[in-house]
């Protein structure tokens, strides 16, 4: 697989470390441990377009948040993790 | 029509000083594209026999009339040789020998050079007599599903009598059992279009999408491009064959973006990118200097033509195995290619138009033909004057019933339409059911080949690995212009697709064809064993027999019989199996489906795959600053995460690594050592919330520590596991330097930088590891101020007032040399670690073994570092194991209360605050003279020895060298209010079990005087 890495272009997914689903949110502090409970451990499994989080440890350290097809492994898009972590914040 | 005869008589030529190898009786007089003017020698089990260059082991044994080369996997049966190319099934053969030895290798891939050593396989004590041919006897009882049926139990049999027992009867080849001498090389390749094949339909699609200005990478697993043409007798644009080939081959290796890569086979589509192995070397004896024997290519393409051709079926037939008994196609290659006659006088059997050419060309090189059996009622006066031109007779709706012969075919019974039999004598069966489409790269994302009825054939599925385009032959097309028109047409939109501008395509013109077919697949009724799958053994009973047990989805077939395992995985009888099941069960072909097919589409070597990393390769060895003087010193080293540290320095009339370690401790407690602790992860973390951020990573408060002090910090995972420790120095208002644990320095590194990025991007701070840049250096001991205050340049004060425990300082030493000093202790002894750039490292061990020298210091390992931890109770890699807490550890007073921090919240579970989880104690043996064990558990007294009773388990381990006694930290159930118990350390794998007192976890200066003085 072949992720397009926006500073350094594509590069082969050895050079990435998967962490996972990009769409659950870290709780507040004071949240309830259900809530927490759910972010640490419950995760879905679609059956089509998921937001993950990879690291570019091989390249340029930063995490980024790659939209895939599970049943292909189409990369559909890559964003910088902190643009779009900036962007919720915005948002928020 | 009868031709002259051409096959060379027999004759004696000496070929070397050694002795006469018989000449090659098989050998046509001419044609071929086999250098004639050369002459190479080889060996088969042990007999000498010559080829020429351009033979293929395979086109070699049968210009030598060698027939049998086999014995096959579970009958051991007689096999001959089937096909030309790389689907064959029988002809697998051990290659050279001692390390080199590889076994498994199809003959009709092997280039033949000089003094190549073949051997047949699964044969004892020899090929001809082999005596596990007697398994053809019971081959009832070897029937389908028989390893499920017959080793089931007992269990206790399976090391002993059956894997023994089928290992020796069953077995192909024999790996070489040595460490392979040769290298192997992985590479990538980048492209606008790769096309994986280069037989008229591939070629057409490179010269398309190199004319056009693409990028092409061409990779044709053959030494020659051509494909099937090299096999025909065909003119395209008025040229024979080979010299359209040549004129072909001749443009596109004068283009500058079209690489040709031959004896390379694709073999398999992954995502993104295809795996292809280059057989660079193994057509050599042995490899030229600086040459690998494989080199792995990764090919990223923008798109892709597969244009690899299809593979002929056999006819499912009483005895079709007998060796004589060979594919219609491959005996066409052998006569026009090799310039071989694959027998003297021949039968050919088909369901199809394309079988006749093998009559034609049999007749042309002067080989009898007895016979056209064909199995189709009518056939096209075209079929009729050929069989009559080559005086053989033609027997429509016609099958072979019976085989003659044993370990080579003498002759066939043919019944026809009416019931007549027809004896015909023969040593050459050429058959053929049609050709299947060589789709197994368009199915390895996932998609299903597709039954086409009106081409009686699979095709390859329409969800196509992403840019891949299918042509020619493995897109069904059969015939010669189509595959052309076809391949042109494919190469111009791949190379339209990744932004060129292609002229259409000319195809060249051809002679005229016909590939029709009927589908017929299986003989009834004949006499003997009738063979879908060669290699497995696997017949028509066997696919039957299967059937009536239920095993009806071809996944299950394939698991039950084994037809289509194996190093062919199927790629002659895949069709065939499912056909016969299809029909057997009642259901169609396109109903019952086929099984996917998954990478690797020919067998890959390991070598090839691991490339250079193997042995000292495997992965990179990194060394410390210190690593030379430390191998001066006589130093052991060993692996600490990536890195080589020196475990422990042995000095002369030193009996053991403990006496050796003990001195090392016993001197840090009692003078000074030093200790190279480079490899501990660091991490330089700057900005104005750099503080804020560590507040957040450790459990620990930060912003309070005051510029030129450092603190111990321990940080969580988010689900409250304690993930790393290590201490953190502030350089400055706005700058820190982490360390973590050596194993765990680039997972820290990572985790800082996932918080930093995707959890708080607003915080103003940025990392970076520098624990390259720079070489630490622990000196510890009573004496290392002593020592130090002749490294650290003047007027820097570091006495115990000015520079107290935990202080760091920028400053220089030897005279200038920029350097950190940080008053860090890790045995609890008063010390220091002082860091300079990585380049002075060497320099300062050394500047420090000399400033030491008066003082007695001497160097120490990662043992004794272990040693003098766990005398203090110091926490490393055996108690952060990722199933510890901060509180099981005895750090939870350092969880700060007033902030939230990764793995705060989850550290409050029920789970984790559970009052009867193991914590850490410190553990000695009531025997004072007792050695204790590391992962030995703990039980209480008078328990028994079950995991029921199970407490906890010693984790750490040591010798004592302050306390003259073996010493323990472990996590213990309830550990800290049960101190003064004795409980036992059960250690059921070394066979010990003694009793242990529980203490604290302290054993040497529980008060921490000596770290203040
Ligand atoms: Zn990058």
């Amino acid at each position: 697989m072949r992720i397009a890495c926006p500073f350094c272009g594509p590069r082969g997914s050895e050079e990435y470390t998967y962490l996972g689903d990009a769409t659950v949110r870290r709780p507040e502090g004071d949240a309830p441990s259900e809530a927490w409970f759910a972010y640490v451990y419950l995760r879905d499994n679609p059956a089509g377009r998921h937001r993950e989080l990879w690291y570019h440890g091989a390249g340029c350290r930063s995490w980024l948040v790659v939209e895939r097809d599970m049943r292909s492994h189409d990369i559909l898009s890559v964003a910088p993790a902190r643009d779009m972590a900036l962007a919720r914040g915005r948002a928020a | 029509m009868s031709a002259p005869a051409m096959i060379l008589p027999r004759q004696a030529v000496a070929t070397s000083a050694a002795g006469p190898a018989p000449a090659q009786p098989f050998r046509l007089a001419a044609g071929g594209l086999v250098d004639r003017t050369a002459t190479l020698d080889f060996t088969f089990d042990g007999r000498r026999y010559t080829g020429h260059p351009g033979d293929t082991l395979a086109s070699a044994l049968l210009a030598n009339g060698v027939r049998l080369v086999g014995r096959s996997f579970k009958y051991h049966r007689p096999r001959g040789i089937l096909s030309s190319g790389p689907e064959e099934p029988n002809a697998l053969v051990e290659l050279r020998s001692g390390a080199r030895r590889e076994p498994n290798t199809r003959a009709t891939m092997a280039e033949l050079f000089a003094g190549l050593e073949a051997r047949s396989q699964n044969r004892w004590p020899s090929l001809r007599f082999d005596l596990m041919g007697v398994n053809q006897l019971v081959a009832p009882i070897l029937a389908a599903g028989f390893y499920y049926k017959t080793f089931m139990w007992p269990a206790a049999f399976w090391e002993t009598v059956y894997e023994p027992l089928i290992r020796r009867a069953a077995g192909l080849g024999r790996a070489a059992g040595e460490p392979d001498p040769d290298h192997y090389e992985k590479a990538t390749l980048h492209c606008d279009v790769l096309v994986t094949g280069a037989g008229p339909a591939g070629l057409m699609a490179a010269l398309a999408a190199a004319r056009a200005g693409a990028r092409v990478v061409l990779c044709e697993e053959d030494v020659r491009l051509g494909g099937r043409l090299l096999a025909e007798r065909r003119t395209l644009d008025g040229l024979p064959a080979p010299d359209w080939l040549r004129g072909v081959e001749a443009e596109l290796r004068a283009m500058p973006d079209c690489r040709i890569l031959t004896r390379t086979t694709v073999f398999g589509a992954f995502d993104g990118a295809c795996g292809a192995v280059e057989r660079v070397s193994d057509h050599l004896a042995t490899p030229p200097e600086f040459q690998p024997r494989q080199r792995l290519w990764r090919i990223v393409a923008g798109r892709q033509v597969l244009a690899a051709g299809s593979i002929e079926r056999p006819l499912v037939f009483g005895g079709n195995d007998r060796p004589g008994i060979m594919l219609a196609g491959a005996v066409r290659s052998y006569l026009n290619r090799f310039g071989v006659a694959a027998g003297r006088r021949a039968v050919v059997f088909t369901n199809n138009d394309d079988a006749a050419c093998t009559v034609a060309d049999l007749a042309a090189a002067g080989v009898a033909v007895a016979a056209l059996v064909d199995m189709r009622r009518e056939v096209s006066p075209e079929i009729r004057r050929i069989a009559e031109a080559a005086g053989a007779s033609l027997l429509t709706d016609a099958a072979v019933t019976r085989v003659r012969g044993r370990t080579a075919l003498r002759g066939v019974e043919v019944t026809d339409g009416a019931g007549r039999r027809h004896a015909l004598d023969c040593d050459l069966l050429a058959m053929s059911g049609g050709w299947s489409p060589s789709l197994h790269l368009a199915s390895h994302h996932g998609g299903k080949a597709a039954w086409n009825e009106a081409r009686a054939t699979f095709l390859p599925p329409e969800q196509l690995p992403p840019g891949m385009a299918v042509a020619g032959a493995a897109n069904g097309d059969l015939l010669l212009a189509e595959c052309l028109a076809a391949g042109a047409r494919a190469g111009a939109a791949a190379a339209q697709a990744t932004g060129f501008r292609p002229a259409p395509p000319a195809t060249p013109s051809v002679d005229g064809e016909s590939t029709a077919s009927a589908p017929f697949w299986w003989v009834r009724g004949g006499r003997g064993k009738a063979f879908v799958d060669f290699q497995n053994d696997v017949g028509v009973e066997d696919v039957a027999l299967a059937n009536r047990e239920g095993f009806r989805s071809v996944e299950h077939l394939k698991r039950y019989t084994t037809l289509g395992m194996a190093t062919d995985q199927g790629k002659t009888s895949n069709a065939n199996g499912v056909a016969l099941l299809a029909e057997l069960s009642g259901r169609t072909i396109a109903g019952t489906g086929t099984t996917t097919f998954r990478p690797p589409y020919t067998p890959v070597a390991i070598g090839a795959l691991a490339g250079h990393h193997r042995g000292k390769a495997f992965r990179p060895v990194r060394r410390t600053p210190t690593h030379d003087w430390a191998a001066e010193q006589g130093a052991v080293f060993v692996e600490a995460g990536p890195w080589l540290r020196a475990q422990y320095f042995p000095r002369p009339g030193e009996s053991d690594w403990l006496e050796t370690v003990t001195r090392e401790a016993r001197t840090v407690r009692e003078a000074v050592g030093l200790c190279d602790v480079t490899t501990l992860g660091k991490i330089d973390i700057q900005g104005p919330d750099a503080a804020t951020f560590l507040e957040r990573v450790y459990i620990n408060t930060w912003k309070a520590l005051p510029v030129g002090r450092a603190r111990y910090g321990v940080m969580l995972r988010e689900d409250g596991m304690v993930m790393d420790d290590g201490t953190t120095a502030r350089l400055a208002e706005d700058r820190f330097v982490m360390t973590t644990t050596t194993v765990n320095a680039v997972r820290v590194s990572q985790h800082l930088e996932f918080c930093h990025q995707w959890l708080w991007p607003e915080l103003d701070v940025q990392m970076i590891s520098v624990t390259e840049q720079w070489a630490q250096i622990a000196v510890a001991g009573p004496r290392s101020r002593a020592v130090l205050e002749r490294v650290v340049d003047a007027p820097f004060d570091i006495g115990n007032d000015a520079f107290p425990h935990m202080a760091c300082a920028a400053l220089t030493v030897c005279g200038g040399i920029k350097a950190r000093l940080f008053r860090l202790s890790f045995s609890g002894e008063m010390a220091y670690e002082i860091a300079v750039p990585a380049r002075f490292g060497d320099a300062l061990a050394r500047r420090l073994m000399e400033a030491g020298a008066p003082f007695g210091i001497t160097p120490y390992g990662t043992e004794a570092l272990g040693v003098l931890r766990i005398e203090k109770g110091h926490v490393a890699g055996n108690e952060l194991t990722g199933q510890t807490t901060a509180a099981d550890l005895g750090l939870g007073r350092m969880m700060s209360r007033k902030k939230d921090f990764i793995g705060r919240a989850m550290a409050q579970r029920p789970g984790l605050t559970d009052p009867a989880r193991p914590v850490l104690v410190g553990l000695r043996p009531v025997d004072r003279a007792a050695r204790l064990r590391g992962g030995a558990h703990l039980l209480p007294r008078g328990a028994e020895s079950t995991a029921a009773h199970d407490q906890g388990y010693l984790t750490s381990v040591a010798f004592s060298p302050a306390l003259g006694h073996w010493i323990g930290l472990g996590l213990l159930v309830r550990g800290r209010e049960r101190m003064g118990e004795i409980v036992r350390a059960h250690d059921p794998v070394r066979g010990g079990d003694l009793e242990v007192e529980v203490v604290p976890p302290v054993f040497v200066d529980p008060e921490g005087a000596r770290l203040h003085v």
